[in-house]
C-alpha cells in the first residue's frame, strides 16, 4: 500500500498548460483600450466626480504598494498609512516651504519612502505573521503624532498642517486644474501599475512569491530571502508614498489627522476586497475604499459603520478571493 | 464731455445690474427649496458629535413643518466625514459642486474645517458658524466667508485671566496644557490678558502630550515652582488625573479648568467629587442637569422640541443642547435674509446678528456679529465645583479685545 492512501488511484492530473504569451497586437489593443477608458472621464465627468475618481486612483495606487509586500511577498503590513503620510508630507513640505513644482517633489518622496521602507524591512526579517502586523501597525499609530512633534513643527506645520496648491495645466492645454490633476494621477499611477506588473512577471516577482509560499524551499533554490524581503518593503513603501504625494496635491492640504491609523486599515481592506496578490485587483480595491463608505452613509446616517461592515462581510462572503478572483473565474469560464 | 470717472461708473453699474437680477436665481435656491450643506463625523472615533447633526436635522424638519422661509423648504444635506480632512474635502466638494448648496452650516471639527477653508473662500461659499473652538475662525480679514460660533478657547482663557487679576494682586500662575492647538490657545489667551512681559517673567508652563499616560510628572514639577494658581488645559481623561493628583499631593492652588473637561460623569466623578471642590470653569449653555433651569421657559422650549422631534435623543447630552442652539441660529439667519438667499446676502446677514437671544444660552449671553466681528459668542459665566455640581457665580465676563 502506498503512503498516499487518501488519494484515489485514478486521480486526473491536469495537463500543465504552459502559458501562451499574448500576441503583440493583442497587447497593443489592450493598451489602447486602457488609455481610452482612462481618458474618457476627462470629457464625461464634471469636476467633483473627476476629483472622486482621482482619489480612487490614488487609493488604488496605495493599495498596489501594499499588495507587493503583503500580497506577493506575504509580509503582513498594517502600517502602510505611515508611508502614505510620509509621501504626502514630503511633497507638502517642499511645495509649500520651497515652492518646488509637484513633479520635482515626486522623486524625493519616492526616495524617502523607499529608504524608510527599506529600514522597516530589517526588523521585518526577524518578525513574522502577527508580530510583523503589530509592529507595522504601531508605525501607523506613531506617525501622526511624530508629525505633530515640536522639533519638526516648523516644517510640518504641527496640528494645523500645511496648505498647498494644485498645479495648473501647462499653458496650451485646455484643461481645468481638476482635469489636469486627474491626468497627472493617471499617468503616474499608470506608469507604476505597468512597472509593477512587469516586476511581478519577472524573475524577481517569481522569487517574491516563492519566498511567500515556501521560504525554506526558496532559500534552498539559492534566493537571498533577506534582501528580497527588505527590497520588497522598499518598493512597496515607495509606491504607497507616491500615492501619498498625489493625495497631498489633490486635497491641497495635509494634517496629522488626515493620516490616522484608519488609512492603513482602509488600504488593507482595499487589498483584500480587490484581491490579494493581484495588480488589477488593487484598482478595484481603490474604488471600493473610496466609494463604499459613501454608499454606506447613503443607506444610514445613524450607523454608517455598521452598514460598511455588513457590505464588507457580504463582499468577503460572495467574493472570497476578491474582485480579481471573480474576474479570474469569469475568464476561466469564458475560455472553456 | 464724459469724464473717465463717469465712464467707469457707468460700466460698473452695467456690470452690477445683472448681478442684482441674478439674486433671484441664487445658487442652491429654487422656487421651493433652499439647499444647505453640512459635514459631521457620523462614523469614526468622534462619532459622539454626530448627535449634533441629527439634532439639526430634527430642527430643520420642525422648521419645514412650520412652513419654511419665504415659501421655501430647507433641504439640509448632511454628510459623514468621519473627522478625516480628506473626506471632508470630498464631501464639501460634493455639497458645493454636485448638490449646489447655497452655503455650509456648522461643519464640525478643527482640522476638517481647516481643510476646506481656502476652498470655501476662493469660491465665496459661506462656511458659517463652524463647530470648533479654535480661535482662527474669527479672522474676517483673510477669510471673509468663514465664521465661528462658540467662544474660542482663547476667549475662555482670557476670561479666566480677567477673573484671576480681579481676585488677586499677587499670584504665581502655572499652566499644564495639552500640546496641540487646543491647549496652546489657553496659553495664548492667558498671556493676552496678563501681559506678555509679566507672563514671560512669572508664569510656568508644562506641556502634556496626548500620548503621555498621565500628567502626574507635569503636576509635580509645576508644584515645585511654588505656584499658587493652576490652569488645567487638558482633555477629559488627563484633566481628571490632574485634578486627582493636585489634591492627593496636597497642593493648595486655585485651579481653573477648561470647559472642554467640565463633564460630571467623565471628569469630576472619576477624579473623585470631593477632590475637585473649588475648581473654577466657565460655560455659555444651559444644562439639563442644572436645578436652576427646572422651570426655565428657554429650557422648556428645548425639552418640548426634543420630546416632539427627537424622542430618542438624550436630554442630558450637552451636544443636543448645542444642536438646538445652532438650529435656532439658523432660523434667525434665514429669517433675517428675508427672502434673499444669495450667498452675498447670507454672509451679510450672518455678520449682522444683533442681540440675538437663544433660549438655551445662559441669561445675558446673546449672539452679536458685525462685518469686523466674526465671533458670535464672546461672553461666558464662571462656575465653581461644590462637590456635587457646578454652581454659577458672578456676572458674565467678556473676552479681551486683542
Amino acid at each position: 500500500m502506498s503512503a498516499s492512501k487518501g488519494l484515489p488511484a485514478d486521480i486526473a492530473i491536469p495537463e500543465s498548460t504552459a502559458r501562451v504569451g499574448t500576441p503583440a497586437w493583442q497587447r497593443a489593443v489592450w493598451v489602447v483600450l486602457g488609455i481610452a477608458v482612462a481618458a474618457a472621464p476627462i470629457f464625461v465627468l464634471e469636476s467633483f466626480h473627476l476629483f472622486q475618481l482621482t482619489m480612487a486612483v490614488i487609493m488604488a495606487l496605495a493599495v498596489l504598494g501594499l499588495n507587493i509586500v503583503t500580497g506577493y511577498n506575504g509580509q503582513i503590513s498594517l502600517g502602510h498609512g505611515a508611508f502614505f503620510a510620509v509621501g504626502a508630507y514630503c511633497t507638502a513640505i517642499f511645495m509649500s516651504h520651497y515652492d518646488w513644482s509637484f513633479w520635482a517633489t515626486l522623486p524625493i518622496s519616492a526616495a524617502v519612502c523607499a529608504a524608510l521602507g527599506f529600514a522597516i524591512g530589517f526588523p521585518a526579517l526577524r518578525l513574522a505573521g502577527h508580530y510583523l502586523a503589530l509592529t507595522t501597525f504601531s508605525l501607523a499609530v506613531a506617525v501622526p503624532q511624530i508629525l505633530k512633534h515640536k522639533s519638526i513643527e516648523d516644517w510640518t506645520g504641527g496640528v494645523q498642517g500645511l496648505f498647498l496648491v494644485k498645479p495648473d495645466a501647462p499653458a496650451g492645454l485646455p484643461l481645468s486644474a481638476d482635469q489636469w490633476m486627474y491626468v497627472v494621477t493617471v499617468i503616474v499611477a499608470g506608469a507604476c501599475f505597468l512597472l509593477v506588473s512587469n516586476l511581478i512577471r519577472s524573475r524577481i516577482g517569481r522569487a517574491l512569491m516563492a519566498t511567500r509560499d515556501h521560504p525554506t524551499a526558496a532559500e534552498a533554490m539559492g534566493m537571498d530571502i533577506g534582501s528580497l524581503k527588505t527590497r520588497a518593503f522598499a518598493v512597496s513603501a515607495m509606491i504607497t508614498g507616491i500615492a501619498g504625494s498625489l493625495s497631498a496635491v489633490a486635497i491641497e492640504f495635509v494634517a496629522p489627522d488626515s493620516f490616522s491609523f484608519g488609512v492603513s486599515i482602509s488600504l488593507f481592506v482595499g487589498m483584500v476586497v480587490g484581491g490579494v496578490a493581484s495588480v488589477l485587483g488593487s484598482l478595484f480595491g481603490g474604488l471600493f475604499v473610496l466609494f463604499v463608505p459613501n454608499i454606506a452613509e447613503a443607506i444610514s446616517k445613524a450607523a454608517p459603520g455598521v452598514i460598511y461592515g455588513v457590505i464588507l462581510i457580504a463582499f468577503l462572503f460572495l467574493l472570497p478571493d476578491g474582485f480579481a478572483g471573480l474576474l479570474r473565474r469569469v475568464a476561466a469560464r469564458l475560455r472553456r | 464731455m464724459l469724464g473717465r470717472r463717469q465712464v467707469l461708473a457707468g460700466a460698473a453699474a452695467a456690470l452690477a445690474a445683472p448681478a442684482v437680477a441674478r439674486a433671484e436665481d441664487a445658487v442652491g435656491v429654487t422656487a421651493t427649496e433652499i439647499r444647505i450643506g453640512n459635514t459631521m463625523p457620523y462614523s469614526g472615533p468622534n462619532s459622539a458629535y454626530g448627535v449634533i447633526g441629527r439634532t439639526e436635522q430634527a430642527f430643520v424638519r420642525m422648521l419645514n413643518e412650520g412652513g419654511g422661509f419665504a415659501g421655501r423648504k430647507i433641504n439640509f444635506i448632511t454628510y459623514d466625514d468621519a473627522f478625516s480632512p480628506p473626506k471632508t474635502v470630498e464631501q464639501v466638494r460634493r455639497l458645493v459642486e454636485q448638490d449646489r448648496v447655497a452655503f455650509l452650516f456648522n461643519p464640525l471639527g478643527t482640522p476638517t474645517n481647516n481643510a476646506i477653508q481656502r476652498y470655501c473662500n476662493q469660491r465665496k461659499v459661506p462656511q458659517l458658524y463652524v463647530a470648533t473652538g479654535a480661535d482662527k475662525w474669527g479672522n474676517w480679514k483673510e477669510f471673509p466667508w468663514t465664521m465661528g460660533w462658540q467662544p474660542s478657547y482663547r476667549t475662555e482663557a482670557q476670561i479666566y485671566a480677567k477673573h484671576l487679576l480681579a481676585e488677586r494682586r499677587d499670584f504665581r500662575l502655572a499652566i499644564v496644557f495639552q500640546n496641540d492647538d487646543f491647549g496652546k490657545d489657553y496659553v495664548a489667551g492667558l498671556r493676552d490678558v496678563i501681559g506678555a512681559e509679566r507672563f514671560d517673567a512669572t508664569v510656568k508652563t508644562a506641556s502634556f502630550e496626548i500620548t503621555d499616560p498621565t500628567p502626574d510628572s507635569q503636576i509635580l514639577s509645576l508644584q515645585g515652582t511654588g505656584a499658587d494658581v493652576l490652569m488645567i488645559a487638558l482633555g477629559p481623561k488627563a484633566a481628571a488625573q490632574a485634578i486627582r493628583k493636585t489634591h492627593d499631593i496636597g497642593w493648595q492652588a486655585q485651579r481653573y479648568l477648561t470647559n472642554v473637561s467640565l463633564s460630571v460623569g467623565a471628569v469630576m466623578q472619576p477624579a473623585g467629587v470631593e477632590k475637585g471642590v473649588g475648581i473654577i470653569t466657565s460655560g455659555y449653555l444651559k444644562e439639563q442637569g442644572d436645578a436652576a433651569w427646572r422651570d426655565d421657559p428657554g429650557m422648556n422650549e428645548y425639552r418640548a422640541f426634543m420630546k416632539q422631534w427627537m424622542p430618542d435623543g438624550d436630554l442630558h447630552d450637552s451636544n443636543t443642547v448645542y444642536g438646538y442652539a445652532l438650529g435656532r441660529t439658523l432660523q434667525q439667519l434665514l429669517t433675517q435674509c428675508d427672502g434673499n438667499f444669495s450667498r452675498e446676502n447670507v454672509m451679510r446677514q450672518a455678520a449682522s446678528l444683533r442681540d440675538v437671544a437663544i433660549p438655551v444660552l445662559l441669561p445675558g449671553i446673546t449672539l452679536d456679529t458685525g462685518p469686523q466681528d466674526y465671533r458670535p459668542i464672546q461672553k461666558m459665566q464662571l462656575q465653581r465645583w461644590d462637590g456635587r455640581s457646578w454652581v454659577r457665580f458672578g456676572g458674565l465676563i467678556e473676552g479681551a479685545e486683542v
